[in-house]
């Protein structure tokens, strides 16, 4: 099975792990990712003024370069993933920013075709937790923490991805992983963003919140799909790890250490 | 040839601003047929209707022309007049030159030029319409209500009570409906049960009245004043007319953890039940789905405790068939489900409840007697958070709930914090609000009471998340007036669950044929001049079943429907639209495309012996309209390939005539 595969910028440098473990888990999984050609970033932000066409751009240029190959596009930073699926949704639903979009485009015309998939959406409807339970080698047997920020599952009418108030997609994925999922109030809760840029207090408060809840439902380690999630969450003085989920993954399925290199 | 008058009406200004009504009078008089025309300031009041009869008596006329208002206004008005002078009313046409014409165009000479227009097509329509004779059919003095609540109990007394007899059919085992799950009704909080038990009784003892509970209507065939209703007596395994409601059965069934519906599943009841002590009929009804002894034939303890012999194994659903005149529905409503809302822990959380369960534990036959515990560790909590309009008010994107306002919750909610704080004064009560909307007699004053002398703190802001946290439950909240996050740790939270029509409205709805908006709300016939019938003729809407509605509007608005009702039954004989389609045998393929498109079942086929020229004889399958069924809506006349259907009053003919008359 192949797919486009879009990793985004912090992947390439910050979140380094967040993108290799994706790969090596797929691959061990029988899913290839092709990434896509000279992308360009996803947009950083989904801006929702009606009128803003150029920072869409990129993720436009994005899902077409998966249509070209006939291909559905995985993504798994949770802020990207979030940027081009709200795109692709607006490049659907309204016609007049389709217009607009498509006449900036020197291609051919483009309407949200391409299907996209969050790389936990492929573990769980393409692959199977099935299947990934029968391939997994080294039980994580701690009790884990499922964090899905703010931007994963919402908005629900675009994102389809799971229940944004009471979701279960990572933590059957842990169980399917032999971990123990700690359920807590505060796991679909926002880490603080990029407040942390404007004020590191505030946005030091949001995720220490999402850290204690996390703790006191006895959490050894917290997994998520966001680099910014992740950042926020250490710089808050988080005492327990906090690791991508694809790590986790690759863990389990044994394939962390690449024998290749 | 006909000889036609034309009457062009001013409306005061309204017409006569915008249009040149004596250029218009003028103009018409030139067209084939009108022998006279005459305008003046109120065509409709006594002096101007005067004119319309003289004239018609004067001149002879076959037919009128009348340029005024819409139709809807004053059709019937002028139809009375020509009726009064000796015309048959069905030659009256109305040239709508107010509505569709003065009122939409600003300038004179186009809005005379558009009236002149119109009045041409309707003069070319009158020259082609032929006298109408309404039919009549006999009427049915019974009434059907569908629905055993209090909007269903009211109504059937009220039209019992004008000596009509009337069959309520409800689905549950009890009529009582959501009335009999109250604890305390606002604004005055007498309790629920002692204004509405004897009600209950009333009904129960009423030589007029019958009811079916356990049952539904499964088939609705006729039209109004003649309906024939099928419904479905649900097999309840006991023998109605020989229980006497004692109670045995329910306390020896060995089947203890069925869950209590009539509690909100807040606790259990037995597989044999009576759903509360005040039920109306008073008569144990089995629970298939729990039963050992229907399920797999081990058991019968309540057959061997009866002492009336009144259980029935072997009892089947029974078919009964009835005839009523009219129909009254009255299916109530229910709160929507909580399952989308999550954000507020009501799946994650015993201790989040809704309002109507927060009715069952404050009421005395309620699961905790009365007392107000969690229902989680049976504390007392010390700080309750209610969270109003949960689900209602939403944005139309947002998929979750309802975009309209639920109406009673604003005042439940504030009967349920006054409530808290009179009983347990050690209560923190907080409620969060968008509004709070008591328009009502004696409501705000009421809504008042709870903030001013009870102390309830009200806050202007959403709840955005309950998270449970050990035995708390963590409100995170705005504070609107005050700009402050908040965060409560709350004991028991309570959501006033947006409200919706009962999920049995929509079938019965196309079993009726009468229509319903987005929300499956019953639709009125006007909103505001006829809000208690429906479109359908012969079908009455009273109660929530129609849109959110307290008791007290509720109670109202069944009597408005009995009064309707018994308006109808009271007449010996019904007067038909005569404006209905006929079939012309001689065209007609028997094809079935106007049975399909019929939206009230009036088209039915029979074979006919046709004499051809060559005198052999020939069976045909045509169509036949029942004309007493059929609401003239003229689907079948457009949907006929071989033009045999045709309206009366509206002919292909004569609405090409006026189409010819506009486009000369």
């Amino acid at each position: 099975m192949k797919f486009s595969y879009f990793p985004g910028c912090t992947l390439k440098n910050k979140a380094k792990s967040l993108d290799i473990y994706a790969r090596r888990s797929a691959e061990k999984l029988g899913v290839t990712l092709e990434e896509i050609e000279n992308w360009q970033c996803c947009g950083g932000v989904f801006t929702t003024a009606k009128d803003e066409v150029a920072t869409k751009l990129s993720s436009v240029r994005i899902l077409k370069d998966a249509q070209k190959k006939q291909q559905a596009l995985v993504t798994v930073c949770s802020a990207c993933h979030n940027v081009v699926k709200q795109t692709n949704y607006a490049m659907q639903n309204d016609k007049e920013f389709a217009g607009k979009v498509n006449r900036y485009m020197s291609e051919d015309e483009y309407n949200g075709e391409t299907q996209i998939y969050h790389y936990l959406e492929l573990l769980r409807d393409v692959i199977g937790y099935d299947k990934i339970k029968e391939s997994v080698v080294n039980p994580i047997g701690k009790k884990v923490a499922a964090y899905y920020g703010c931007l994963l599952l919402r908005p629900n009418a675009v994102m389809r991805m799971d229940d944004p108030e009471n979701p279960t997609i990572i933590e059957d994925l842990i169980k399917a992983l032999g971990g123990e999922a700690v359920i807590y109030g505060y796991r679909n809760e926002c880490c603080g963003g990029y407040v942390r840029m404007e004020s590191p207090e505030l946005a030091g408060k949001k995720s220490q919140t999402v850290i204690e809840s996390a703790k006191k439902a006895g959490a050894e380690v917290i997994v998520t799909a966001c680099p910014l999630c992740k950042y926020n969450l250490e710089k808050s003085g988080c005492d327990i790890p906090v690791v991508y989920l694809t790590e986790l993954l690759a863990e389990a399925l044994g394939v962390k250490e690449d024998t290749n290199e | 040839m006909q000889r036609i008058g034309v009457f062009v009406c001013w409306c005061g200004s309204n017409i006569a601003g915008t249009v040149d009504v004596v250029a218009v009078a003028e103009a018409l008089k030139k067209e084939p047929g009108v022998v006279f025309s005459a305008n003046y300031q109120y065509m409709c009041s006594q002096a101007g209707q005067d004119l319309i009869k003289n004239a018609i008596k004067e001149h002879n006329l076959t037919g009128i022309v009348v340029c005024s208002c819409s139709p809807r206004m004053h059709e019937a008005t002028f139809r009375k007049t020509a009726a009064a002078a000796g015309l048959n009313p069905y030659m009256v046409e109305i040239a709508n030159i107010r509505e569709q014409c003065s009122w939409v165009h600003k300038e004179m000479p186009i809005g005379t030029e558009k009236a002149i227009i119109l009045g041409k097509a309707a003069v070319a329509k009158v020259n082609l319409n032929t006298p109408l004779v309404p039919g009549e059919s006999p009427v049915t003095k019974r009434a059907l209500v569908i629905g055993g609540g209090i909007a269903g109990i009211q109504t059937a007394l009220d039209i019992a009570d004008a000596g009509f007899e009337v069959d309520i059919v409800e689905k549950k085992p009890t009529i009582g409906g959501k009335m009999a799950q109250l604890d305390k009704t606002f604004p005055t909080l007498d309790c629920a049960a002692c204004i509405l038990t004897p009600k209950m009784v009333d009904v129960a003892q009423n030589e007029k009245i019958r009811i079916f509970s356990y049952s539904e209507v499964t088939d609705v065939k006729g039209f109004v004043g003649n309906f024939d209703v099928t419904i479905k007596k649900k097999a309840r395994y006991v023998k109605e007319e020989l229980c006497t409601g004692c109670g045995a059965c329910t306390e020896k069934c060995p089947m203890k953890k069925v869950p209590n519906d009539f509690n909100l599943n807040m606790d259990t009841k037995r597989a044999i039940y009576i759903p509360f002590a005040q039920a109306v009929p008073k008569v144990a009804t089995i629970d298939p789905d729990y039963c050992n002894m229907l399920k797999n034939g081990k058991c019968g303890v309540c057959s061997k405790v009866c002492a009336a012999g009144a259980i029935d194994y072997t009892q089947k659903d029974e078919f009964i068939e009835e005839k009523y005149g009219a129909i009254v529905v009255a299916t109530g409503f229910n709160p929507i489900s909580m399952d989308k809302f999550d954000e507020f822990a009501y799946n994650q959380s015993k201790d989040v409840i809704t309002s109507l369960e927060f009715e069952r534990l404050t009421n005395a036959a309620g699961p905790t007697a009365g007392k107000l515990l969690r229902p989680s560790d049976h504390k007392h909590p010390e700080k309750i958070v209610f969270v109003q309009c949960v689900g209602s008010r939403c944005d139309a994107c947002n998929e979750k709930g309802k975009e309209y306002c639920s109406k009673i919750c604003c005042m439940y909610t504030a009967k349920h914090a006054m409530l808290t704080r009179d009983k347990y004064p050690d209560t923190e009560v907080y409620v969060f609000y968008i509004d709070v909307r008591t328009p009502g007699k004696n409501f705000d004053e009421f809504y008042r009471r709870a903030v001013e002398e009870y102390g309830v703190h009200y806050i202007k802001g959403m709840v955005g998340k309950v998270v449970p946290e050990g035995d708390k439950l963590i409100v995170q909240a705005s504070d609107l007036l005050d700009n402050k996050q908040l965060k409560i740790e709350a004991d028991l939270v309570v959501l006033a669950a947006a409200i919706e029509p009962d999920k049995s409205a929509r079938p019965l709805a196309t079993l009726l044929t009468a229509s319903m908006d987005t929300n499956d709300f019953f639709t009125e016939a006007h909103p505001k001049l006829r809000p208690v019938e429906s479109p359908t003729a012969g079908v009455f809407l009273s109660g929530a079943c129609q849109g959110p509605k307290d008791i007290p509007e509720t109670v109202a608005q069944a009597g408005a429907a009995a009064s309707k009702v018994i308006g109808l039954l009271a007449k010996d004989k019904l007067t038909g639209n005569p404006c209905v389609a006929h079939s012309n045998e001689m065209m007609c393929n028997g094809c079935s495309s106007c049975e399909r498109v019929c939206p009230y079942g009036a088209i039915t086929y029979e074979d006919k012996e046709f004499r051809m020229p060559d005198r052999t004889t020939l069976m045909r399958r045509i169509a036949v309209v029942n004309p007493a069924v059929c609401q003239g809506c003229g689907c079948c006349t457009v949907a006929c390939p071989s033009g045999a259907m045709d309206l009366k009053g509206f002919a292909s003919e004569q609405i090409i005539a006026e189409v010819d008359a506009i486009c000369k």
